[in-house]
Parts: C-alpha cells; sequence; structure tokens
C-alpha cells in the first residue's frame, strides 16, 4: 500500500490498526489470567491444533507438488496493480483504500499474533517473556523491510509456513492433551519427543504424497 | 449481507478454515483422551495418533 497508495494512508492505517489490537489485548489479556490453567490448555491446544494443522497441510501439499507454491513476484504484482487501479477517494486528507487496506492487513494478522504470544504466555506462567519475543520479531521484520525495501519474495515462504506449522501442531497437542486431563512421560521433557514425531509424519506425508503424483495412473 | 452473518463469518474462517473436518477431529480426539485419561496412564498417546490420522485423512481429500 506504501509503494501503490502512498505511505501516509498506509501509515495511518497501521497505526490505527495497532491502537485497535492495543485496545483488544488490553481488554482480554487480563481474562486470560482468571482461567482455570487446565480449562486455558484445553482451549489454547485445540485452537493451536486448528491452526497448526491448516498451516502444515497447506505446506505439505505444497512441498509434495499437489499445489503450486506461491510466487510472491507475480502475487506482489497483481496485489501493486488492483492497488493502482482502486478508485482514488480521499477522507480526512488520506487515502481512504490505502487506508482500509492497511488497517484490516494489520488487525487480523495482528489479532492471530497476539492471540498465539497471549496463550504461549499464559500457558507457559510468564506473558513478559513472550512479548518480549514477538517484540524482537517484529524489530527483526522491520529491519529486514527497511533493507530489502520491497517486496519479501527471497523468503523461502513454504520452509517458513512448514515450520509455523510444526511449532503449533506441536505446543497443539502437548497443551491440548494435559487440558484433557493426560500427564504426559517426563512432563516438559516429552516436548522434543511430541515435536520430532510431528516433524516426522509431516516429511513423511510430503514424500508419501510426492510419490502418489508421480506414479502411473 | 448482514453485520451479525460477516462477523460470524469472519470467526468461522479465522478459526475453522477452509476444512472443517479437521477441527471436527480435534475436538473428538480431545473427548476421548479426556474419558480415556481418567482411567488410562497411557492415554496421552491417543492425540499424536489423532493429530497424525487428522492431518493424513485432510491432506487425502485434496491429493486423493
Amino acid at each position: 500500500m506504501g509503494v501503490t497508495r502512498g505511505w501516509r494512508s498506509a501509515l495511518a492505517g497501521t497505526l490505527a490498526a495497532s491502537l485497535a489490537l492495543a485496545v483488544i489485548v488490553a481488554a482480554l489479556g487480563p481474562a486470560l489470567t482468571v482461567i482455570p490453567i487446565e480449562v486455558l490448555r484445553l482451549v489454547v491446544g485445540a485452537l493451536l491444533l486448528i491452526f497448526g494443522l491448516q498451516w502444515l497441510r497447506k505446506a505439505i501439499l505444497r512441498a509434495s507438488g499437489w499445489r503450486a507454491l506461491r510466487d510472491e513476484d507475480s502475487v506482489y504484482e497483481r496485489e501493486a496493480a488492483a492497488g493502482r487501479a482502486a478508485e482514488h477517494e480521499e477522507r480526512a486528507g488520506i487515502d481512504w483504500y490505502g487506508f482500509t487496506v492497511s488497517f484490516k492487513g494489520v488487525l487480523l494478522e495482528g489479532l492471530e499474533v497476539a492471540f498465539i504470544v497471549l496463550t504461549f504466555g499464559s500457558t507457559q506462567g510468564s506473558i513478559p517473556l513472550a512479548v518480549v519475543g514477538a517484540v524482537a520479531a517484529v524489530v527483526l521484520v522491520v529491519i529486514a523491510g527497511i533493507v530489502v525495501r520491497g517486496p519479501l519474495s527471497r523468503v523461502p515462504e513454504n520452509t517458513l509456513a512448514f515450520a509455523v506449522g510444526v511449532m503449533l501442531t506441536t505446543f497443539g497437542t502437548f497443551w491440548g492433551a494435559e487440558g484433557a486431563g493426560v500427564d504426559w512421560p517426563g512432563d516438559d521433557a516429552s516436548l522434543p519427543f511430541v515435536l520430532g514425531f510431528v516433524v516426522l509424519i509431516s516429511l513423511g506425508y510430503v514424500t508419501a504424497l510426492r510419490r502418489r503424483r508421480l506414479a502411473p495412473a | 449481507m448482514s453485520l451479525i452473518k460477516r462477523f460470524g463469518l469472519f470467526w468461522w474462517d479465522f478459526i475453522v478454515g477452509d476444512d472443517w473436518r479437521v477441527a471436527v477431529g480435534i475436538a473428538l480426539a480431545l473427548g476421548l483422551t479426556a474419558v480415556l485419561a481418567t482411567t488410562w496412564a497411557s492415554a496421552w498417546i491417543v492425540m499424536p495418533l489423532a493429530v497424525a490420522a487428522v492431518l493424513w485423512m485432510s491432506l487425502r481429500r485434496v491429493a486423493g
């Protein structure tokens, strides 16, 4: 939006969405601390599993060739063309299209990040540590954006999606089962084994689906 | 489309995503785990196996 519609409207949309996110987090964050930890782990585990399996599913389908890998250059060109072609409507001195697209993008993606940070922090008993991790990630992404100054087409998008899917699925499995009343052998020490299991089945599915795609009909 | 319907669709899309069977499978697996955990110390095995099965079934729907 900044490149195609002007930085003023894009930054205004980003700022407005960040403020809206801060209000949502300030309202919902403290509420999480009064929920019993077992219930929190069950609900958080279930949601992380649903999110994680969706990420993993798409990444496996792309890695095995059943879905095309995202061509970030063509996606950027398509979105930029749509941005340039959209009607110019000025409200309160800013381009309304650039503002709303930036606002929606930051709010929706930010909501998912806020959910993950709050739930990871509250289930492990350290929201500040989770916030530090999230802030560090934001700083890194901003620095990368400033350095690259263009579409991040060289980022290995599917590898990142695969890693995120594996992590969300691992923590979702662990916390979901704990919330359902299970005692993991060795408690937290079993997490690396769950992680290994998720990685192994995911890579196994990539191999199986690749063979299935290449097999003669 | 009414505001309430759009609000509902947003949350459906945000949480459930493009394959509702995954959400149903996970809910059933967690329910089964909760029942078994009351009497079986090794009920932890249910969730990893359920995750593997749900993921495979979801993949097979696309890559039949």
